[in-house]
């Protein structure tokens, strides 16, 4: 599965306007935080390489609610539709994480 | 005991004697089916003048109370007409067991809603939970209504109309990757729950994710199930009721019936039939005839149990 860094937000703009829509318009960001959506059950991209420092923002965008857990490291609230969790990675390593409710869901994001 | 299995899913009549004087008591209740069409009977008619009318039972499942999508803005409502078709059947079925997803959220004022419109139905009524049931951060609001007198997350057994009731949870800790889970506390209940029951004895087993392996790809199936079948294996009649897929589905393996039974809510598409299990989005015109309740009828010296799955419509 393809990973996304910043250089492919450069060079594709269809997800860097993806990424810019969500944004909202007031509040400065990290330039390097990144967006992780569930659409179909399914984390969307389903893993991430980011560096040390950078917030990882997950919106729920089924109709049926959802959850980012990474054992004994994060545990978001159940998302309902369009509910959204963020977490800054202050740590290097990798953070595999799941769907509690729905458990085949899986994703991952390597800290650098 | 155990070695007396029935091994090939047809009991034959020579068979059903046997049992009935090894069991001693006259009366054997095989698994089933109440339906007059089932001619398997026949052969045994004199056992079944004599035997008392059928059980029947129903299931309701996924009510998803607290959903409001457009594959169903009004989940409550639709919950209500199942209530109203259960409360206009001929005979009144002796109970109800409920397969879970009570509420889309579990919030408190969802539970209470479901509450309100399926205690019109003036059933008693067995739960076990569905993912969407322990969702709150306390994992309370299910566990303060319907787990007392429960083992565990919930699970628990009970006899009717000479059925063994096991009711079962298989949406708690859940591993990443996995499907659903009963854990080794449970597996361990069970296998004691079942220890000196006649093999003769009809089983029922419920849980809200399939036990048996239907689309792993979706998470439709449970990691550990095989080993609650390993553990019902010896008796004559296993039947396993489920939900969670929001479709009829149905197999027969051995003398084990697998069911699952459609939702009140909304329905979900055919394994593999769209991107994600997520709501399926229907007609207005169709959406009722994709949902609905079961209702499930015993009959002695009847080879099947007899599932009859009614549409809210059509």
């Amino acid at each position: 599965m393809k990973t996304l860094n910043r250089r492919d937000f450069g060079v594709d703009l269809g997800l860097a306007l993806a990424a810019a829509i969500l944004l909202p318009a007031t509040k400065a960001r990290a330039d390097n935080d990144l967006e992780v959506h569930i659409d179909n059950f399914v984390f969307q991209p389903p893993e991430l390489k980011i560096k040390v420092g950078t917030t990882v923002t997950w919106t729920n965008r089924d109709d049926i609610p959802h959850t980012v857990v990474s054992a004994g490291k994060f545990r978001s609230k159940t998302l309902d539709t369009d509910d959204k969790f963020s977490f800054t990675f202050t740590n290097a390593g990798d953070y595999k994480y799941f769907c509690s409710l729905h458990p085949h869901m899986t994703g991952m994001i390597k800290v650098e | 005991m155990s070695g007396h299995d029935h091994g090939d899913d047809g009991v034959s009549r020579r068979k059903v004697l046997e049992c009935m004087t090894w069991a001693g008591t006259g009366v054997l209740w095989t698994i089933t089916g109440g339906v007059p069409r089932s001619l398997g009977i026949i052969d045994s008619a004199q056992a079944a003048t004599a035997a008392a009318p059928g059980m029947t039972f129903l299931q309701i499942s996924d009510s998803h109370v607290g959903f409001d999508k457009p594959a169903n803005p009004n989940a409550l409502g639709t919950l209500e007409e199942a209530v109203n078709k259960i409360n206009a059947m001929p005979a009144k079925p002796s109970f109800m067991i409920h397969t879970g997803d009570i509420t889309h959220l579990s919030k408190a004022a969802e539970f209470d809603n479901a509450e309100r419109i399926i205690s019109q139905t003036k059933l008693d009524v067995h739960y076990v939970p569905g993912e969407h049931d322990f969702i709150d951060e306390e994992v309370k609001l299910y566990r303060e209504r319907y787990g007392r007198g429960t083992k565990g997350h919930g699970w628990y057994s009970f006899d009717a109309g000479g059925v063994h009731f096991i009711g079962l949870v298989n949406v708690v800790d859940l591993k990443a990757g996995g499907l659903g889970n009963l854990g080794a506390e449970q597996l361990a209940w069970l296998e004691d729950d079942l220890r000196g029951k006649s093999k003769s004895m009809p089983v029922v087993l419920f849980a809200h994710i399939p036990l048996w392996t239907v689309y792993p790809e979706w998470g439709w199936g449970t990691e550990d199930g095989g080993r609650a079948l390993e553990l019902v294996k010896g008796f004559g009649s296993v039947t396993v009721l489920n939900g969670h897929i929001h479709q009829v589905m149905q197999k027969v393996e051995g003398n084990v019936t697998f069911h699952t039974a459609r939702s009140t809510a909304f329905p979900q598409p055919a394994p593999g039939a769209a991107p994600s299990p997520g709501p399926m989005k229907v007609e207005d015109a169709k959406l009722r005839s994709m949902l609905g309740v079961a209702s499930v009828n015993f009959k002695q010296n009847e080879q099947r149990l007899a599932i009859i799955d009614t549409p809210l419509q059509g």
